[in-house]
């Protein structure tokens, strides 16, 4: 938070916005982890629960026509970049009405339509794929970047330095926005880099690279903006460093025997929705009814979600091998 | 087969898949190649010479040896509307882009409820013969064909050579194509109207009654010649290729066991686990009873392939060994 933080003024609707996106991801991710103790959720579930301001914060620099790129720890992007909260329960339900008819679950949320290519369950295997899709925008000579969110712990795998290089030495649209919550599952940054300084990595290969503060909404709001209009300029690929944490387990199975419990409360003082709604609070325009008017609306978007998802069908297991290959082929 | 005709000019293998991609390019904006070496050099096997001059470097794209990223990149164009086709040095540097191919490009249409296909063309050497030793000389075309969502192919004349891969780039999903390194100096006579070609099903490219000898890629000239050899004999053996390696044609497969009652499956791969124990057991599986001998399988010896190239042909299966095992079947009642 900067020093002045008592003395901005921010813009109500903007704000608002950005407060009732990380509320939406945090409320719906709350109702996932209480789904799968009821198991109606299944499979691997990881939850994005203190890294809102990221997906919250980055996505309005896009446009619809840009593409997305996510990891399996997405459904913070998904919902952010405009993908059905519907349909994406329904897809961890598994059901036919999901985002990705129940073939790909938490772990894969795909909308071709909001050009929302995927959470990968494959570290850093989202790289390259993005750095070719932003080779066809620029091959086709359209005005649109390619946004591809990943964990640091994937700058420790080969196509995080292929990439790179890949995209940077053909001046490519990708935005490279590292999502840097210091743990690759169990193991610490400073256990698995021997350069702790991401952004520093970044521009060893002459990528412009900045560290923002993750927990700071409007910080990644500005900070993916200049990336954005940066890369859409004809800059080349931008890389960002958003320092966050993930204040719940990995996954469902994690008795997080990794990270010292005070080390957790600690960043759960920097929270991103607590703090920015102590932001808010200094807010002339602000009233503590505008919270609850955002709660309400959001826990009913939530009660229809699940609701679709109850409500929706299985696809009959006749219908196992559709997609493996497009219609009409084998 | 020296006879040339206007309408048929003599065309290298190689000669034919450039002439393939230059179809391809001028036909469709979309398409471009990458890969290793395809610009300035050429083409490690020279495939793509003279084709930067036509194309320019940004559909001619010479990238870093980084298999992983201009693979994954070329699913990525793929998904963003262009038509890539990437080249890959040689099978063995596939493996660095293992992940890519199997864990993205064969997965992405299912995984997301059909709504990303991957128009995908991925060219690759193959095969050994060349005394290159162990590392450049796998035939790995089983590992791909064992993946769903793959389609493999592996052109063993010329004219498919022309014409697979323009057929290849009309699919709306990966397509792995292989070409096999012996293969590429092969010259045949081309008809100029050659062009795009099924790729649905295998081809007989010998008739025999006595014993089905089914081979794909890099073999079929081997096995041609043992059928030859066989004929002097008397025994007339029917040749299979084929040509696709995943869907495998079962019918074509089960047709021509059912012709011969014999059949020996010819495999540049090595045995343990690879497409020829697939081709056997798919017989076995349809046509048992049309069987009056067991099947035999000939492949690589299960060794790295060695350097000297004594050894090198010692490792591989020879037109002397496919015909000794056709022999081997045909005798007792012959």
């Amino acid at each position: 938070m900067s020093p002045l933080a008592g003395a901005e003024i921010l813009d109500r609707e903007r704000a608002l916005r950005l407060l009732r996106e990380m509320l939406r991801i945090r409320r719906f991710e709350e109702k996932c982890a209480e789904l799968y103790q009821a198991t109606k959720i299944r499979g691997f579930l990881h939850l994005y629960i203190g890294e809102e301001a990221v997906a919250a914060g980055a996505m309005p620099a896009l446009r619809p026509e840009d593409a997305v790129f996510a990891t399996y720890r997405e459904h913070g992007h998904a919902l952010a970049r405009g993908v059905g909260m519907g349909p994406v329960m329904a897809e961890m339900y598994g059901k036919l009405q999901g985002c990705s008819r129940g073939r790909g679950g938490s772990m894969h949320l795909f909308d071709a339509r909001a050009r929302f290519y995927g959470g990968s369950a494959i570290v850093g295997g989202a790289l390259p794929m993005a750095t070719g899709l932003a080779l066809a925008q620029k091959m086709q000579a359209r005005a649109e970047v390619t946004a591809c969110f990943f964990g640091e712990g994937a700058v420790a795998e080969g196509e995080f330095h292929e990439s790179m290089n890949l995209a940077a030495l053909w001046r490519l649209p990708v935005l490279f926005f590292c999502e840097n919550n210091l743990y690759a599952m169990g193991t610490a940054l400073e256990r698995s880099e021997s350069q702790t300084d991401l952004a520093a990595k970044a521009r060893s290969y002459d990528v412009p690279a900045e560290s923002v503060d993750g927990m700071d909404v409007l910080a990644v709001e500005a900070a993916a903006q200049a990336a954005a209009d940066a890369a859409r300029g004809g800059g080349g690929p931008q890389f960002l460093e958003f320092k966050t944490y993930r204040l719940r387990a990995h996954s469902m199975f994690d008795p997080e025997l990794y990270r010292p419990k005070a080390e957790v409360e600690g960043w759960k003082q920097r929270e991103p929705v607590a703090t920015f709604l102590a932001r808010l609070q200094r807010q002339s325009w602000w009233s503590t009814a505008l919270l609850g008017d955002l709660e309400r609306e959001i826990g009913a978007e939530i009660e229809a979600a699940v609701q679709f998802a109850e409500q929706g069908t299985w696809e009959p297991a006749s219908e196992l091998a559709n997609f493996v290959y497009s219609p009409g082929q084998r | 087969m020296t006879h040339t005709t206007p309408a048929a000019a003599k065309t290298s293998y190689r000669e034919a898949v450039r002439l393939a991609l230059c179809e391809a390019m001028r036909a469709d904006p979309r398409v471009f190649l990458m890969g290793e070496d395809v610009g300035r050099y050429g083409g490690c096997y020279a495939v793509s010479k003279g084709m930067l001059d036509e194309f320019g470097p940004e559909r001619v794209r010479d990238t870093p040896l980084s298999e992983s990223a201009f693979v994954g990149a070329g699913i990525g164009a793929a998904l963003g509307g262009m038509r890539p086709v990437v080249e890959i040095m040689t099978v063995n540097f596939s493996l660095l882009a293992l992940d890519q191919i199997v864990n993205n490009a064969a997965t992405l249409l299912h995984m997301s409820g059909g709504q990303c296909n991957v128009p995908l063309v991925i060219r690759m050497a193959t095969g050994a013969g060349r005394q290159l030793a162990a590392q450049h000389s796998h035939s790995l075309e089983c590992w791909y064909a064992h993946v769903p969502g793959l389609r493999v192919m592996a052109p063993a004349t010329v004219a498919d050579a022309r014409g697979m891969l323009g057929t290849a780039l009309r699919q709306p999903d990966p397509v792995v194509i292989f070409e096999h390194v012996m293969l590429y100096a092969v010259e045949e006579d081309l008809p100029a109207s050659a062009g795009a070609v099924d790729i649905d099903h295998a081809a007989v490219r010998r008739k025999g009654r006595d014993v089905s000898l089914i081979t794909y890629g890099g073999s079929l000239p081997k096995v041609m010649a043992a059928a030859a050899t066989l004929a002097a004999e008397g025994i007339e053996a029917e040749v299979l290729d084929l040509r696709t390696l995943r869907p495998l044609d079962d019918e074509a497969i089960v047709a021509t066991v059912r012709r011969t009652r014999r059949a020996v499956v010819v495999d540049e791969g090595w045995r343990s686990v690879g497409l020829a124990a697939e081709v056997s057991a798919r017989i076995v599986e349809q046509a048992f009873f049309d069987l009056d001998a067991p099947i035999r399988r000939v492949c690589s010896a299960e060794v790295p392939i060695p350097y000297a190239r004594h050894l090198e042909q010692a490792a591989l299966p020879q037109a002397e060994t496919i015909a000794a095992a056709a022999r081997e079947l045909v005798a007792p009642h012959g």
